[in-house]
């Protein structure tokens, strides 16, 4: 199959720093399980450790399964299997966007079981692309940063904060640099999709000089040290997941509305054990939408009905609308635009 | 009697198949024509939302600082995504060079101008897609830029909603194949209704009824009715020719018999020579075989004449029996036979007294004529259920184990007649005239075997 142009154009503006042409770069590599008969390999933007129960409760049901698995960023994930075609299984990624071009342009596998039935409608697209979380975008905030002032709850209330109280908040407010993060980009544009609020916000923020950052986990640490008192747009999940930091960081899910990131899964066209990886994407997304809740499944679980219309969770839609803010054009131009807004100075 | 026909089919069968047959044409023809119908309409759907996504793309197409730029709204692709969950690809071009999108989908076979749409449906990397082409002419620079903006999707979910389209055309075609197959049955069925009551009508009739047939019929069966009712009349004038002339020669017959007789008795008396006179009375045995025969012929022929217009009047049974007994019994002395009567009060029938007199006394004659001397005739009436009965029973050595019901046919005679005058058409009369008053003839042994019992029921009034 051909890599089309403009894959090629969109993995060059997406990969971050030092991205060899030859091969993608591994963050980390580890082998579970000892089994010989079959081997899963996985490739995945998520940290190991954070699904390493996950993995090893599938292993204990499938004996003489070993598992390969493989993080990298998700830029690198698309180098991987859109140019470099390595024989991956099944791909873990946070950036909707990318999985839901990897099933568009047919790098993917149908999968159908009644696992994935218990998926939510917008969680799962054309039988190829199935949610397993759902994480929030977050404000992170430093209550000691705070102390006479209320606590922002929504995006209203923290704009009327930094108007009120600039000089306080000046160069002590985070970012994702949506320039370098397709998280940070993908909850940027679905934010100026959904709310005119966003332009008003990051223009307010512009104006006091925000610190911009790679990842989530630098952000929530930075908060964590009081560097900053306010981070926005910092995925909820990791944020809860650093118990080590709860007493000095407080995470707010807007009132307004939330976004909700969905961490997905697809089989691979190249997969050499699409049952095994079937089988494996069951076991994760029957984790994360079946009950009773398992304790080694790490995400928090949001109430997936929509029966509660003030819930102001709102999952990113699994969709050809995502492949939008994919075109290189419409990319360029929303990246002028949101520099021109942060980057003031 | 049918049995033996020749049958050319079944009319029924026929229509049924016909009907059925047409049915299944127009099921299938129902079935194709809504399948098109909707293919149509389906396609006629998704060909608009594409062309809206086209045309938001196009919309966002403008220059800005002399350079093209595109802005593809969300909207543009996700409303695709809201109809299925097929795949989308598209390509905005200028000049034949592209500025963002698939740049290996195919191009439009069909040239487009300004302004206009092209649809086509393609196959794109090993997918079937539909694809349209939106072309419109900017100015860039002072020269004008043919901008084409194409929008595909794969159709997948176009084939699951055509599936399910054929399943539910292929449903509607059956169930109208069958709804159409009860009535073309039961539009068979009562077509072929009048025919059947006909026949039925026809059937029932009695042996002698030679009516014309009267029946409303539809008007497809009136030539049918015609030649069967003209037939009938024919059928009926023949056979009134054939009764009249067989009257009419007993009648000629039996007058120059008696000038005969009389004849031969005289010259009986005269001749004295013993070998003479028993070939006298040998003639005379002869004459009056023949004198008979001719009497019941012309019996006969009166019967079936008043049986034709029956008269119906009250006849008391009893008070008819005793009357004949009593003119019979002199006969009966002759060869000194015990003829008597038992009659129990009846309630009168209808019918013509002449011809039970007639049935009544032709069994009486029977009865005496083959009864050997010093035996007893028992002859009695009276009333059962539903039938008022006159019984006789003789001591004639009755009729053996021979078919009862070949003996009333006519000329058929018991294997006792021999030796006897006789003509065999006396259990014929009587049970014509039985018959004609809706009753039946009963020949039977009698119970001491002895003789013949044999009654004429009829029903009550």
């Amino acid at each position: 199959m051909r890599i089309s142009l403009l894959s090629i154009g969109l993995i060059a503006a997406l990969s971050t720093i030092g991205m060899s042409a030859r091969a993608f770069e591994v963050e980390e590599y580890h082998r579970f399980g000892n089994g010989e008969s079959r081997t899963l390999r996985i490739l995945s933007t998520t940290d190991t450790a954070l699904l390493t129960p996950m993995i090893e409760t599938f292993l204990q049901g499938n004996p003489g399964v070993a598992i390969e698995y493989t993080s990298a960023s998700s830029a690198e994930l698309m180098t991987a299997v859109m140019r470099e075609k390595h024989p991956f299984d099944l791909a873990l990624s946070s950036a909707m966007d990318l999985q839901i071009k990897l099933a568009n342009d047919g790098y993917t596998q149908v999968h159908h079981s009644n696992a994935v039935d218990l998926i939510p409608t917008w969680g799962n697209w054309r039988n190829h692309v199935f949610a397993f979380s759902q994480e929030p975008a977050s404000v992170v905030v430093s209550p000691s940063a705070f102390d006479d002032l209320e606590i922002p709850r929504s995006r209203q209330e923290l704009i009327s904060l930094l108007r009120k109280h600039p000089d306080r908040f000046r160069g002590r407010l985070g970012t994702y640099d949506v320039g370098v993060s397709g998280l940070g980009y993908l909850f940027a544009t679905q934010d100026a999709r959904t709310s005119e609020s966003y332009w008003r916000l990051m223009e307010i923020m512009g104006s006091l000089t925000p610190k911009l950052y790679c990842c989530s986990s630098d952000m929530i640490e930075a908060v964590a040290r009081g560097e900053i008192a306010v981070a926005y747009n910092v995925l909820g999940s990791y944020a809860r997941a650093r118990k080590d930091l709860a007493s000095r960081i407080e995470i707010i899910e807007p009132s307004d509305y939330t976004n909700m990131m969905l961490r997905t899964a697809v089989i691979l066209n190249t997969a050499q054990e699409p049952a095994l990886a079937g089988d494996f994407i069951d076991h994760l997304v029957d984790a994360a939408w079946n009950s009773p809740i398992v304790v080694e499944y790490p995400f928090h679980r949001y109430p997936t009905t929509g029966s509660a219309q003030n819930v102001p969770f709102r999952p990113i839609q699994l969709g050809p609308g995502l492949l939008v803010f994919l075109d290189n054009l419409k990319r360029k131009r929303f990246l002028t635009e949101w520099r021109s807004t942060v980057q003031q100075h | 009697m049918s049995d033996a026909l020749p049958t050319s089919g079944s009319l029924r069968r026929r229509l049924t198949l016909q009907l059925v047959g047409s049915a299944a044409i127009l099921a299938t023809l129902l079935f194709f024509v809504v399948l098109a119908f909707a293919r149509d309409v389906a396609q006629q759907t998704h060909d608009s939302i594409l062309l809206a996504s086209a045309t938001s793309i196009m919309d966002s197409v403008s220059v800005q600082a002399d350079e093209v730029t595109v802005d593809i709204p969300y909207a543009a692709l996700s409303m695709l995504g809201n109809v299925s969950d097929d795949r989308v690809f598209y390509r905005v071009a200028m000049r034949g060079q592209i500025l963002t999108g698939y740049d290996d989908l195919p191009n439009t076979s069909q040239s487009t101008r300004s302004g206009q749409s092209a649809f086509d449906t393609l196959s794109y990397k090993g997918n079937s897609i539909r694809m349209v082409t939106l072309s419109r002419r900017l100015s860039l620079n002072g020269a004008p830029a043919d901008i084409l903006t194409t929008v595909a999707q794969t159709r997948e979910g176009q084939a699951t909603q055509l599936a399910q389209l054929s399943r539910s055309a292929l449903q509607l075609g059956l169930g109208f194949f069958l709804v159409a197959t009860i009535l073309a049955i039961w539009a068979a069925q009562s077509s072929i209704r009048p025919l059947n009551q006909l026949t039925a009508a026809v059937s029932r009739r009695g042996p002698k009824d030679l009516r014309p047939v009267k029946r409303p019929v539809p008007s497809e069966m009136i030539p049918l009715v015609l030649s069967l009712n003209q037939f009938i009349a024919r059928l009926r004038v023949s056979l009134t020719r054939s009764e009249d002339f067989i009257a009419e020669a007993a009648h000629r017959v039996r007058t120059p018999l008696a000038t005969v007789r009389t004849q031969a008795e005289i010259t009986l008396r005269r001749v004295d020579k013993p070998e003479n006179r028993a070939s006298l009375r040998e003639m005379i045995r002869a004459i009056d075989e023949s004198s008979r025969a001719a009497g019941q012929l012309l019996d006969h022929a009166m019967v079936t004449f008043r049986i034709d217009s029956l008269e119906r009047k009250a006849i008391d049974l009893t008070e008819l029996a005793n009357d004949l007994v009593d003119r019979l019994q002199p006969i009966a002395e002759l060869k000194d036979i015990d003829l008597s009567f038992t009659g129990y009060a009846c309630p009168p029938i209808t019918g013509d007294a002449i011809l039970v007199q007639n049935a009544v006394r032709n069994i009486l004659d029977n009865a005496i004529k083959y009864s050997p001397n010093d035996t007893t005739i028992q002859v009695s009436t009276r009333q059962t259920l539903s039938t008022v009965l006159i019984h006789v029973e003789d001591e004639a050595g009755g009729f053996a184990d021979m078919d009862t019901d070949a003996l009333t046919h006519r000329f058929t005679r018991g294997e006792n007649a021999v030796g006897t005058v006789g003509s065999g058409l006396g259990l014929t009369i009587a049970r014509e005239v039985v018959e004609a008053h809706g009753g039946t003839l009963i020949i039977e042994t009698s119970k001491s075997g002895t003789g013949a019992c044999v009654s004429l029921c009829f029903p009550l009034a």
